[in-house]
């Protein structure tokens, strides 16, 4: 930082960094794990896998629904849906202050996004939780959005993923982000008695609250590799048990080793691998769901052929 | 009972300490002074009527998880007669940090389940400080699942400063234990009343605390965090608990007040700690009245009516989308 940025009052400072730091992000990354540095196009084709080292990069809520969903017919469900402030929190800022910087920085309302769209021509429903905002953290707007989202996943027939990518409950909200767990929970429920598949999808990282509700409550949990999943963060582990902790300790693959897990899936393969298993879940629930269907729209709907063979993601 | 106090309560330990030993004298003595003893317990009883008129959410908080309030088993031992305890996941192990069991409330047959904190430092060990493990919620779950087979009310007792952060709790998957109680909870088809006691500590607490019904104790708190572990986050300083106690407003009036908890049940003069059975008294005609209405309910009604419930919970703005 030169001299004179220093001089500026920190809320311009911010502004300024962030238009400055946009300009040489178009260009070049560094993989913040074996620290590459890599051209940006090629790491956006790449779905921002490092070439190098295959490290699983963070990415927004908007990139990752980019990268899982057909390019076409996609809808936002609960876009109306804004933050407020229950209890007029503040600590060395107002939790006001916290949301509107947060919506700045990632322009978006909150930090769950769910759509409507289709995978390989078929009808789903997917969520993906904004790291990027408040550390993804869920509050009673990432609650509401992820029932609408279930509940449009009732009307419709088809299945639900959502992908994860959160440090836990928002404190700032307190109790209500808390009971957000509950209610996520809850609204699971009703897929399961529909007989509709529930897909958790844990990216880096999935911690805390998510993780110990909606998260760990799929049909089928998969994990994208190396992703940072548990309950208590690993600082608070270690100073309880005070000792060092083992060696992947909370990555996917112990999760898997241990249980948690069904399956670690690689970004590129994600809507190969993720079409497969709905093709084969789904017929279960067909049956059932057809006469609904039929009852309430006598139109029969086409549903388009899962190829089976690996396809370049044509969303980019 | 040993009591021990806070700080704020120290003017009331002080003359408590003087009355028993003017007692002491009365006693050795021989003599009549059980005027001078009457007076001053009127005086102790007012001075703790005022100090607990005006109390901070910090010192509600500390008062919550006072070494000396009663705890499950205490309250169980008040309140429930024919306790049989039911230990064990079936797959793992007994985690004595949760208690389950069958019992009788007024007569009727319902099962309790509760954290348990230890007295003593052996069985705070023991108790693992009320933290429980995976296997402490899996137990409560194949209790809970019981009591559904038998149309049994769930009575949950809720204490406890979280579930335990440690390495070979999230290998036996915390967070997964944690989930599956939320949703085996929320469609659980018995009447369920949930309680809290003392401590309502985030996500360990909440894995039996979904229900019917939230009942919390005047003097409890129930928290997304804790206020230390907020205060080191947001304030990037465990001295600013206080402030992260008052901020999360994490006291039952304040959580009343945001509309997402059913009754506050009062407690006794200076607290549930000095007088066990006037708290367990109190709490006991609240389950009575709630367990009451709720037995009234169809199962359906009854789980229609808890499922709106928990979806109501939020606080958000709702625009139209352009």
């Amino acid at each position: 930082m030169s001299w004179f940025q220093k001089l500026v009052p920190s809320t311009i400072r911010t502004e300024n960094s962030n238009k400055k730091g946009a300009v040489p992000e178009g260009l070049w990354n560094k993989c913040p794990n074996c620290n590459a540095i890599l051209y940006a196009l090629e790491l956006e084709r790449n779905l921002h896998v490092c070439p190098k080292c295959e490290h699983h990069m963070r990415i927004s809520a908007r990139t990752r629904l980019d990268i899982f969903l057909d390019a076409e017919n996609r809808e936002e469900i609960g876009k109306g849906i804004k933050p407020t402030d229950p209890l007029k929190f503040r600590d060395s800022k107002k939790y006001k202050d916290r949301i509107a910087q947060a919506q700045k920085q990632t322009k978006e309302n909150d930090a769950l996004v769910v759509m409507k769209g289709k995978l390989k021509g078929s009808d789903i429903v997917a969520a993906a939780f904004d790291f990027n905002f408040m550390g993804g953290s869920m509050g009673s707007v990432v609650g509401e959005r992820f029932m609408r989202g279930v509940n449009k996943s009732l009307e419709l027939g088809c299945p639900f993923i959502v992908f994860t990518a959160s440090g836990g409950a928002r404190m700032q909200e307190s109790l209500f982000s808390l009971f957000q767990m509950a209610k996520t929970s809850a609204a699971l429920t009703k897929l399961s008695e529909a007989g509709i598949p529930y897909i958790s999808f844990m990216t880096d990282p999935t911690m805390g609250g998510v993780s110990a509700s909606l998260a760990m409550l799929g049909d089928i949990n998969a994990a994208e590799p190396n992703a940072l999943i548990g309950f208590a963060g690993p600082r608070v582990i270690e100073q309880t048990v005070r000792e060092k902790l083992p060696e992947g300790f909370q990555r996917s693959e112990f999760l898997q080793e241990h249980g948690a897990v069904d399956m670690i899936i690689d970004r590129r393969d994600i809507r190969d691998k993720i079409a497969s298993v709905l093709s084969i879940l789904s017929p279960v629930k067909t049956e059932a769901l057809a006469r609904l269907e039929y009852l309430q729209n006598p139109e029969p709907e086409t549903v388009d052929e899962v190829p089976g063979e690996s396809q370049v993601v044509e969303d980019q | 009972m040993d009591l021990k106090f806070l700080d704020f309560e120290q003017p009331i330990a002080e003359l408590e300490a003087k009355i028993r030993e003017l007692r002491n004298v009365e006693f050795d003595n021989d003599i009549n002074i059980s005027d001078a003893i009457q007076q001053l317990e009127e005086k102790s009883r007012a001075l703790t009527e005022s100090i607990f008129a005006t109390l901070s959410d910090w010192q509600i908080s500390q008062l919550s998880r006072h070494p000396g309030r009663p705890y499950a088993l205490d309250y169980i031992k008040l309140m429930f007669t024919d306790f049989h305890e039911l230990h064990g996941d079936r797959a793992y192990a007994d985690d004595p940090a949760i208690v389950c069991g069958l019992a009788r409330f007024d007569g009727e047959p319902v099962v309790v389940i509760g954290h348990q904190k230890g007295r003593d430092t052996k069985e705070k060990i023991y108790r693992n400080f009320g933290m429980p493990r995976p296997e402490g919620y899996r137990k409560a779950l194949r209790v809970m699942k019981m009591a559904e087979r038998f149309q049994l009310p769930v009575i949950c007792l809720i204490d406890t400063p979280g579930a335990y952060p440690g390495i070979g709790a999230e290998e036996r998957g915390q967070s997964e234990a944690i989930a599956k109680n939320l949703f085996e909870m929320a469609k659980l088809r018995t009447p369920i009343i949930c309680t809290v006691t003392g401590e309502g500590g985030s996500g360990g607490a909440l894995a039996i605390g979904v229900g019917d019904r939230l009942i919390m104790l005047e003097y409890s708190t129930y928290s997304v965090i804790s206020p230390e572990g907020c205060a080191s986050i947001l304030w990037k300083s465990a001295d600013k608990s206080q402030l992260a106690a008052e901020a999360m407003g994490i006291t039952s009036d304040r959580i009343r007040e945001q509309g997402l908890l059913d009754e506050v049940v009062r407690e006794p003069v200076g607290g549930g700690h000095r007088d066990f059975h006037g708290v367990a008294e109190n709490l006991k005609e609240a389950l009575q009245r709630h367990l009451e209405e709720l037995r009234q309910l169809d199962i359906d009604e009854l789980l229609e009516k808890r499922y709106q419930r928990l979806m109501n919970f939020g606080a958000f703005i709702e625009e139209p989308v352009k």
